[in-house]
């Protein structure tokens, strides 16, 4: 078991204990919190990988710009874990049990998979340089197309987001 | 030495493809069980982006098994369209709020009234 299997087995742990946290707590402030864990753990895999460039965007885009976005506007309801609604036992239940079956099947479909081992040693594949070649030679479109998409989402949110004075009050109250 | 690592891999093997896929799929049967199980938007949203994040993590290790760099872009661009996604969900799930002071998705059942 070299340094590589326990650090693997470490970040591993550490994610799904967070992951479950997020379910699991009452106060959605916890839950976030926990997220941002799981993330950053998701993040030391993707640096045990050597992706460096993606250790870096996920960290800065997932854990700290989405995040604190969610955070924000949990803090901007004033939610806690006094007005957070609950589901019944049962209906938990039933959704822990389908989760489970969920799990089961996927696991039994992919168990016959012949496992390839992982190449510890290179290097070169998730830095910025060679990601950056090939996201700008092959990639240029969809690259582009995304930042309509991005226009679109901010403009999109601009507008769902503004204060209403119009008709679409009264249709959605009642 | 080679002994040892004979008798050893009854109970142990190296990480492999297969421990990554056992790990992706747990992350991704939580976030099924939490959106299952929780009445808050919020909450929802976040077992969406935890299982958004299981999908990248496993295509992240095939690329490192495989030494291909397109399916790294392919999690750059699942990130783009779930920042995109995250800002717009926001903003409808505030709306929401400001509409009917809650965000329990039990009183979007009204939607079909």
């Amino acid at each position: 078991m070299d340094i590589y299997d326990k650090l693997f087995w470490l970040l591993s742990a550490i994610t799904v204990g967070c992951a479950l946290g997020v379910i699991l707590s009452r106060n959605p402030v916890n839950s976030v919190l926990f997220l941002v864990m799981t993330f950053m753990c998701i993040s030391g895999h993707y640096i045990l990988m050597n992706a460096q460039f993606l250790w870096i965007v996920n960290l800065i885009v997932y854990a700290g710009a989405i995040m604190v976005l969610f955070l924000f506007v949990i803090m901007l309801m004033n939610l806690n874990s006094d007005v957070e609604p609950q589901k019944g036992q049962l209906v938990q239940l039933a959704g822990v049990i389908s989760g489970g079956v969920l799990f089961l099947v996927l696991l039994a479909a992919v168990k016959t998979a012949v496992p390839v081992g992982i190449d510890k040693q290179s290097l070169d594949i998730g830095l910025i340089e060679n990601l950056g070649k090939t996201l700008f030679k092959d990639y240029v479109l969809p690259f582009e197309i995304s930042s309509v998409l991005f226009l679109s989402a901010m403009i999109g949110a601009v507008v769902i987001g503004k204060k209403d004075d119009s008709a679409i009050t009264n249709e959605t109250v009642q | 030495m080679a002994g040892v690592a004979a008798g050893k891999r009854g109970f142990y093997m190296p990480v492999n493809s297969t421990h990554y896929l056992f790990l992706s799929l747990l992350l991704f049967s939580i976030g099924i069980m939490g959106t299952l199980m929780r009445r808050n938007a919020i909450i929802i949203f976040m077992c969406i982006e935890l299982m958004l994040n299981s999908v990248n993590l496993l295509l992240v290790a095939f690329s490192k098994i495989f030494g291909d760099a397109n399916a790294q872009l392919f999690v750059f661009f699942i990130m783009v369209v779930a920042a995109a996604e995250v800002a717009v969900g926001l903003a409808i799930i505030v709306m929401m709020y400001r509409k009917v002071h809650s965000v329990d998705i039990n009183i979007l059942n009204r939607l079909k009234h």
